[in-house]
C-alpha cells in the first residue's frame, strides 16, 4: 500500500485534522490472533479529529459498533451522510475537538479500509474472502493498541463506545489497564447473550442462503449477496429499536395507499422502512465482513478470559469507569450493563452507572438523548479535571 | 442545647457539615445514599477525598454523574455486598439508616467496607416527636421527618438511645457522638445520651469496630 508509509508516521503534536489515514501495522512482527493464526503486515484505516497535545494526554479513542466505521464526525465517503457520532464530536461539543484528539479506527475484519475479507490477501493478490482469519473483539483491540503505539500514545484519556464498541472498551480496560485513564462502555455487555447470538445467526443464514453469496467467493462472479445482507440488516435493525419506538414512528399506518393491497408489497410503513434500511445498508457494507464481525461479537465473553470471574478482569483497575444503559434497550438491557458495574465495584474500581430513560431502544446511544449527553459530559469533565486537562 | 456551637463552613446542611468534619483529608470515602452528591462534591472540593457514591434513585445518580462524581445506583440493603472489605477509609450513611429494611445488617456491612463508618439519622426521641405522639396523638412531621406516614420512605425509626444500644449489641464502638438541634447547633453527647435523646433532632456518629 503506497499510502501506508506516509500515514504510518505519527502526526505532529500540532497536526490539523487529517482525513482518511491508513497505517500499515505488524510489519516487523505479525500479530497473533485468538484463533491461533497470525496476521501481518496489515492495514488499519482510521480518522482523527483535533490535535494531540504536547504531553500526549488528550487522546480519545472511540470504538465503533458492528456496522459503524471510522467516520465518526465527517461526511461518509460512500453515503455522504454526516458522521454517526457527529452530535458528540466536534468543536465545542461534548468530545470537543478543540481540546481532545479524537481517534476512531475501522475494526479488524471491517470493510472501510482496514484488513478484512474484502481486502486483498497479500499472499494471493486476491480478496481474502473466507480465507480471512476469524477475528475476535480481543483481536480488534490488539490492532488498536498497535495503532496507539504507532501514534506514540502511551495512555488514552478516554475510550468510549456503544454496543460492540462497548465490548472493545471493556476489553481495553481489562487487558490494557495502564493505557486507559477513563472508560465509558455504553449499551453493551460483558458477553454476548444467547438471544443475541440467535439474532446474529439468523442474519448470517440469510446471507449464506443468498445464491449470490457463492460460499463467500462472490467477488469472483462479480456479484454480491445483497438480498441476504439486506434481510440480515432488517432483522438486526428491529433489535436496535423498541416496540414503543416502532409504534410511535409507524403504528399500523399504510405506505402510499389507503387500503390493503391483499398482496406482499410493502403495505405498511414499517415494512417500507425496513426494506429501505436493508437496501441502503448493502451499498456500504460487505456481506462477508458482516459474517466476521457478528461472529466476533458472538465469541465475546470477557469473564471467560479471567477464569469465569468478571470481577477478576478489573482487579486493581486504575481506570475511571462510567457505564451507560437505556431503559428500552432489549438487545443490551440494563441488567447486562449492571452486571459489569457490579463486577467493577467488586474489584474496587472507580465506577459510575447511569441508566437513561429513553423509548428509542438500543439505538439511543446514537441519538440526541439529552440526559445521556448531560451525564456523559459530566463524566468526561470530571475525568478531565482528574487528568489535569484544562477546560 | 443552647450552648452548642454552630458548625463551621458554609453552604452545606448542618448534618452534612458535621459528617464532613469527621472525615480526615485525602481519604477514600463511600457515601451510601448520596442523593444529589452534595456531600461528595463538598468532600472532594474541601477535603480532597477520593469519593464514591451509591444512591437508590436513578435520577439522583444521573445528577451526581452529570456533576462529575463517581456514583452507581444501588440499594443499601442489598448492594453493599458487592464492595470488597476494607476498601474505603469511611463508609458514610447520611439520613438513610431509618429507610433501610435491616439497619443492623447495614451497619455491619458499612464497617466491613469502611475502616470507619459515619452514620447520621433523625432522632425519634426528639421532644417534638414525642409531643406529636403524646399530645396530638398523631405521627410526627418535623423538619427532618417531613413526610406523612403513608408516603415516607422511613420504615425503621430509632431514638438516639436505641441507636447507642444497637451499636453496643453489635460490638460497634462509637468514637464520636454529635447531637444536632432544630436550629442546627451541634454538641457532643455521652454514651448515656439522656439529654440528647430528648433535645437533639438528629445525631451523627463516627463508628468503628474494636480491634480484635
Amino acid at each position: 500500500m503506497k499510502t501506508s508509509a506516509q500515514a504510518g508516521v505519527a502526526p505532529r503534536p500540532e497536526a490539523k485534522v487529517v482525513a482518511g489515514n491508513l497505517v500499515n501495522l505488524a510489519a516487523d512482527r505479525p500479530m497473533r490472533l485468538d484463533c491461533g493464526l497470525e496476521i501481518g503486515p496489515f492495514n488499519l484505516a482510521y480518522q482523527t479529529y483535533g490535535s494531540l497535545n504536547r504531553e500526549r494526554t488528550n487522546a480519545v479513542l472511540i470504538c465503533h459498533a458492528l456496522t459503524g466505521d471510522q467516520h465518526v464526525a465527517n461526511a461518509h465517503p460512500v453515503t455522504a451522510k454526516e458522521g454517526w457520532w457527529q452530535n458528540l464530536v466536534g468543536p465545542g461539543r461534548i468530545l470537543d475537538t478543540d481540546r481532545f484528539f479524537v481517534i476512531c479506527a475501522n475494526v479488524l475484519g471491517g470493510c472501510m479500509g482496514t484488513a478484512g475479507p474484502m481486502e486483498i490477501n497479500p499472499a494471493t493478490g486476491e480478496p481474502w474472502g473466507l480465507d480471512f482469519p476469524m477475528v475476535t473483539v480481543g483481536d480488534m483491540v490488539r490492532a488498536q493498541i498497535l495503532l496507539l503505539d504507532r501514534l506514540g500514545i502511551e495512555s488514552v484519556f478516554l475510550t468510549l463506545g456503544g454496543s460492540m464498541g462497548g465490548m472493545q472498551v471493556l476489553e481495553l480496560g481489562a487487558k490494557y489497564p495502564d493505557r486507559v485513564f477513563a472508560a465509558a462502555p455504553i449499551a453493551t455487555a460483558a458477553y454476548h447473550t444467547s438471544q443475541n447470538i440467535a439474532f446474529h445467526e439468523a442474519g448470517r443464514q440469510a446471507i449464506m442462503a443468498d445464491a449470490n453469496w457463492r460460499g463467500g467467493d462472490y467477488w469472483k462472479y462479480n456479484t454480491e449477496p445483497h438480498a441476504g445482507l439486506a434481510v440480515a440488516r432488517m432483522i438486526a435493525h428491529i433489535t436496535y429499536l423498541s416496540e414503543a419506538a416502532l409504534h410511535d414512528k409507524f403504528g399500523r399506518r399504510l405506505q402510499n395507499r389507503d387500503v390493503l393491497s391483499f398482496g406482499f408489497g410493502a403495505d405498511f410503513q414499517v415494512e417500507s422502512y425496513l426494506r429501505y434500511q436493508g437496501s441502503t445498508f448493502v451499498e456500504r457494507f460487505d456481506a462477508n465482513s458482516y459474517l466476521y464481525i457478528t461472529r466476533a461479537m458472538d465469541y465475546f465473553d470477557l469473564a471467560a478470559d479471567f477464569g469465569g470471574h468478571l470481577a477478576d478482569a478489573f482487579q486493581n483497575s486504575p481506570t475511571r469507569w462510567c457505564s451507560f444503559s437505556f431503559t428500552s434497550d432489549w438487545l443490551f438491557p440494563t441488567a447486562e450493563n449492571r452486571a459489569i458495574v457490579k463486577a467493577l465495584a467488586a474489584a474496587g474500581a472507580d465506577v459510575s452507572f447511569v441508566e437513561i430513560n429513553s423509548d428509542k431502544g438500543h439505538d439511543s446511544f446514537l441519538l440526541e438523548v439529552p440526559e445521556f449527553h448531560d451525564t456523559l459530559r459530566g463524566f468526561i469533565e470530571g475525568s478531565a479535571a482528574k487528568r489535569g486537562l484544562a477546560r | 442545647m443552647s450552648h452548642g456551637r454552630r458548625p463551621g463552613g458554609g453552604g452545606v446542611r448542618p448534618d452534612l457539615q458535621v459528617v464532613a468534619d469527621m472525615v480526615a483529608p485525602g481519604r477514600r470515602v463511600l457515601d451510601v445514599g448520596c442523593m444529589d452528591g452534595t456531600l461528595l462534591a463538598y468532600l472532594g472540593a474541601e477535603k480532597g477525598v477520593d469519593g464514591r457514591g451509591m444512591e437508590l434513585s436513578q435520577a439522583g445518580v444521573n445528577a451526581c454523574v452529570a456533576r462529575g462524581l463517581s456514583v452507581i445506583q444501588g440499594d443499601a440493603d442489598t448492594d453493599l455486598s458487592d464492595y470488597p472489605s476494607a476498601s474505603f477509609d469511611y463508609a458514610i450513611l447520611s439520613q438513610t439508616l431509618q429507610a433501610t429494611r435491616r439497619p443492623d445488617r447495614v451497619l455491619v456491612e458499612l464497617l466491613r467496607i469502611g475502616k470507619q463508618a459515619i452514620v447520621s439519622f433523625p432522632n425519634f426521641g426528639y421532644w417534638r416527636v414525642r409531643l406529636a405522639l403524646a399530645v396530638q396523638g398523631r405521627m410526627p412531621v418535623t423538619k427532618s421527618l417531613d413526610r406523612p406516614w403513608y408516603e415516607t420512605p422511613n420504615i425503621h425509626f430509632c431514638t438516639i438511645k436505641d441507636f447507642v444500644e444497637l451499636c453496643h449489641d453489635l460490638g460497634i464502638r462509637l468514637e464520636r457522638r454529635i447531637a444536632i438541634d432544630s436550629d442546627g447547633r451541634v454538641r457532643p453527647f455521652s454514651s448515656r445520651a439522656a439529654s440528647a435523646n430528648l433535645f437533639a433532632e438528629q445525631a451523627v456518629c463516627l463508628l468503628s469496630k474494636p480491634a480484635r
